[in-house]
């Protein structure tokens, strides 16, 4: 137990006579963050538009109020002819066009189908598909409400077109994919980056400056040696939880809705296979520039294939499959339960169970491949 | 000199993929004893140190550590050896204090005595004034010196030190080597790497080592015996000439230049001593002197490499 103190001991001087890397530790989640958060930021509004209006009645200016009331369009330009629609998106001008043809007015009156164009500039897809849909749901709601006042007003005569199908938008909110989804899975993401490569580096850093020589010919066990590296990062890893969930909540307003107490101690298991990948990584690599390379081909899948950025449903079958082998995925559907849901153990035990099983794999290689030798 | 042996090792090997560092070697270090192990580089030194520590593992063979087999028993072996590796293997974050704390919390030294022990190793070490400083600003010599107290500080009864001196001033060699004799006053078994001859006279023993195995050993003075009356020092004008009649002398068998000289080794000293000086006069190459000198530790080191496979029978390894 002495031996034991005197390692966590010397692994704290380390750490905290190294202030470089420790402001480095706690300012890369929060810059990561800020930035992602901000940047992923999937909420689009006032989008360049150009209109032109070749009807120019009551009927097409209340079509063009309701998408207006979407806060999608920004009507920046009106014009008088196509060529200038399309010269206005060739010059990346006005990134949506709205072309309402002269007998709009005269078919909505003999409810008929009016016709209206919405170019949109496909360069830049986020934007095209989320005005997309914005356009047709507005249009739709708008024809829903033109037609019920003419039914109130009317009464049930001619064709009665089918009602509007406005299914799409209960279920697609664009709201809620930017901050609630995102910042769990930066959470995830961020405490598996430190807490893999500031493992992976703190043993290599040993093996390059030729202290790991003089370390293993004491009597110092391997089992005390890998827990002894590991606690300062976890007590890390957990301050840069709560930095972080600070930063989400206060920041980007994720709410916090679960136990906190179940929350952080999924956060411990979570760190369990996180930590042994690094330990592993430390067993193979000989410099820290060799561990930093090694995290890479772990880190890169683990950002893309873990439901951070892209929804899993929507990857390659293949892709899915290899989504399911990172400890990632499994932690961060765990964190978008507890914190957006609010659910409690018993909705998310076969992600714990999967996150025990990489700990024991993990971990127990790792204890397999370090050996106490310079060989 | 007490005869128990503390350090053993018998038929070790190691080999790195095809390559084999240590080669079947056999050696033994006695309580109280300082041995030199001396060889070239790429001898295979430091692995046969680092084998004797448990930092390597062996491919074959034993090492016995006060009793303690090595690998079986690594773990108790380690308790009783102090080791000095060649590279600074000190936290350079760590004060001088720390660093030798930390060892002396890691070998299990007891809680009373850590502290008095490190003060006064680090006292004796002349390190005294410079406890709170990080290990990383000592100066090279300074470094040796506070890895051998941190080797010493659970007084271990076997002490490896690879290189000890190396990449350290004249000054501060001496120093070492006063500091490390006086900390010894106790058994313990010394075994010490040096490439430099000069300091392989002050142990109790040497012991030659090349390709892996020990080429021979003993006393430094009836290893330099060996080569008794067959070192011949030439002081002549012309070196260059003087140097090819010489190396043309049928029983010369080796030639060196020290500075202004030419140390000559000889089958037998007769011939030469009488053929190369007529053979100058009669180039025209002014002699200033030709005379027998004492071996060094050196010449026999330098005769044992060369003749290597000659003069050495590989030991048949035991089964």
């Amino acid at each position: 137990m002495r031996r034991f103190r005197a390692l966590i001991k010397k692994e704290m001087i380390h750490m905290l006579r190294d202030p470089r890397t420790l402001i480095f530790i706690f300012m890369m989640p929060i810059m990561q963050l800020l930035l992602l958060g901000y940047a992923n930021n999937t909420e689009i509004k006032n989008v360049p538009t150009v209109v032109f209006n070749q009807d120019n009645s009551k009927a097409s200016r209340a079509l063009l109020d309701s998408f207006q009331a979407t806060d999608y369009f920004s009507f920046d330009y009106a014009v008088y002819s196509q060529a200038e629609v399309y010269r206005l998106i060739d010059a990346g001008r006005a990134k949506v066009g709205i072309i309402i043809p002269p007998d709009y007015n005269q078919n909505v009156a003999t409810r008929k189908t009016a016709d209206v164009l919405v170019l949109l500039d496909g360069a830049d897809p986020t934007i095209a598909s989320a005005v997309m849909s914005a356009a047709a749901l507005a249009g739709q709601a708008h024809g829903a409400s033109v037609r019920s006042q003419q039914l109130a007003l009317q009464g049930p005569t001619g064709s009665a077109a089918s009602p509007v199908d406005v299914r799409t938008n209960v279920l697609y909110n664009p709201d809620l994919l930017g901050s609630y989804n995102l910042v769990p899975g930066l959470i995830a993401m961020i405490l598996f980056q430190t807490a893999t490569s500031l493992t992976a580096l703190a043993i290599v850093k040993e093996r390059e400056r030729g202290t790991i020589e003089q370390l293993i010919v004491t009597p110092i066990r391997s089992w005390e040696l890998i827990v002894a590296k590991i606690i300062p990062y976890i007590l890390v890893s957990f301050a840069n939880t709560v930095l972080i969930m600070a930063v989400g909540t206060f920041l980007f307003g994720v709410p916090l809705r679960g136990s906190l107490v179940l929350l952080f101690g999924l956060v411990g298991l979570y760190l369990l296979p996180t930590l042994g990948l690094g330990l592993l990584i430390s067993t193979a690599a000989k410099t820290q520039q060799q561990a930093q390379l090694m995290t890479m081909p772990i880190m890169l899948p683990s950002m893309m294939l873990s439901g951070v950025f892209f929804p899993i449903s929507s990857l390659p079958l293949f892709l899915q499959f290899v989504s399911n082998l990172l400890p990632l995925t499994y932690f961060i559907y765990i964190l978008r339960s507890i914190l957006v849901k609010g659910v409690g153990i018993e909705l998310i035990i076969p992600q714990i169970v999967a996150l025990t099983v990489f700990a024991i794999v993990l971990l127990g290689l790792a204890a397999m491949r370090f050996q106490k030798t310079l060989d | 000199m007490s005869n128990e042996i503390l350090l053993e090792t018998e038929n070790l090997i190691k080999t790195f993929g095809t390559f084999r560092a240590v080669d079947g070697l056999n050696l033994q270090v006695h309580a109280g004893e300082m041995v030199g192990l001396v060889g070239p580089d790429g001898a295979g030194k430091t692995t046969a140190i680092r084998l004797m520590c448990g930092a390597l593992s062996p491919t074959s063979g034993v090492v016995r550590v006060a009793g303690y087999e090595v690998p079986a028993q690594v773990e108790k072996a380690r308790e009783q050896v102090g080791y000095l590796a060649q590279r600074f293997g000190l936290y350079g974050d760590l004060s001088v204090q720390e660093n030798i704390e930390f060892f002396g919390e890691v070998f299990d030294v007891p809680v009373s005595e850590v502290k008095q022990r490190a003060a006064e190793l680090l006292n004796f070490a002349g390190l005294g004034d410079f406890t709170d400083r990080p290990a990383s600003a000592l100066s090279g010599g300074m470094q040796k010196k506070l890895g051998l107290a941190s080797a010493l500080v659970h007084r271990p009864k076997v002490l490896l030190l690879d290189e000890p001196t190396g990449g350290v001033d004249p000054v501060a060699r001496q120093e070492f080597w006063h500091l490390l004799i006086a900390l010894l006053r106790g058994g313990s078994a010394v075994l010490v790497s040096t490439p430099y001859m000069d300091e392989a006279m002050r142990f109790n023993r040497v012991i030659f080592m090349n390709h892996g195995r020990v080429l021979t050993q003993g006393e430094p003075r009836q290893l330099m015996s060996r080569l008794e009356g067959r070192i011949l020092e030439l002081d002549a004008g012309d070196q260059m000439a003087a140097r090819q009649i010489a190396e043309d002398d049928p029983e010369v068998e080796d030639v060196h230049t020290f500075g202004n000289h030419l140390h000559l080794r000889v089958s037998s000293a007769k011939g030469p001593m009488e053929r190369i000086p007529m053979k100058l006069k009669s180039a025209n190459i002014p002699m200033e002197h030709m005379l027998q000198i004492p071996a060094t530790l050196e010449d026999v080191f330098i005769h044992l490499i060369e003749t290597e496979g000659e003069e050495y029978e590989q030991p048949t390894p035991s089964a």
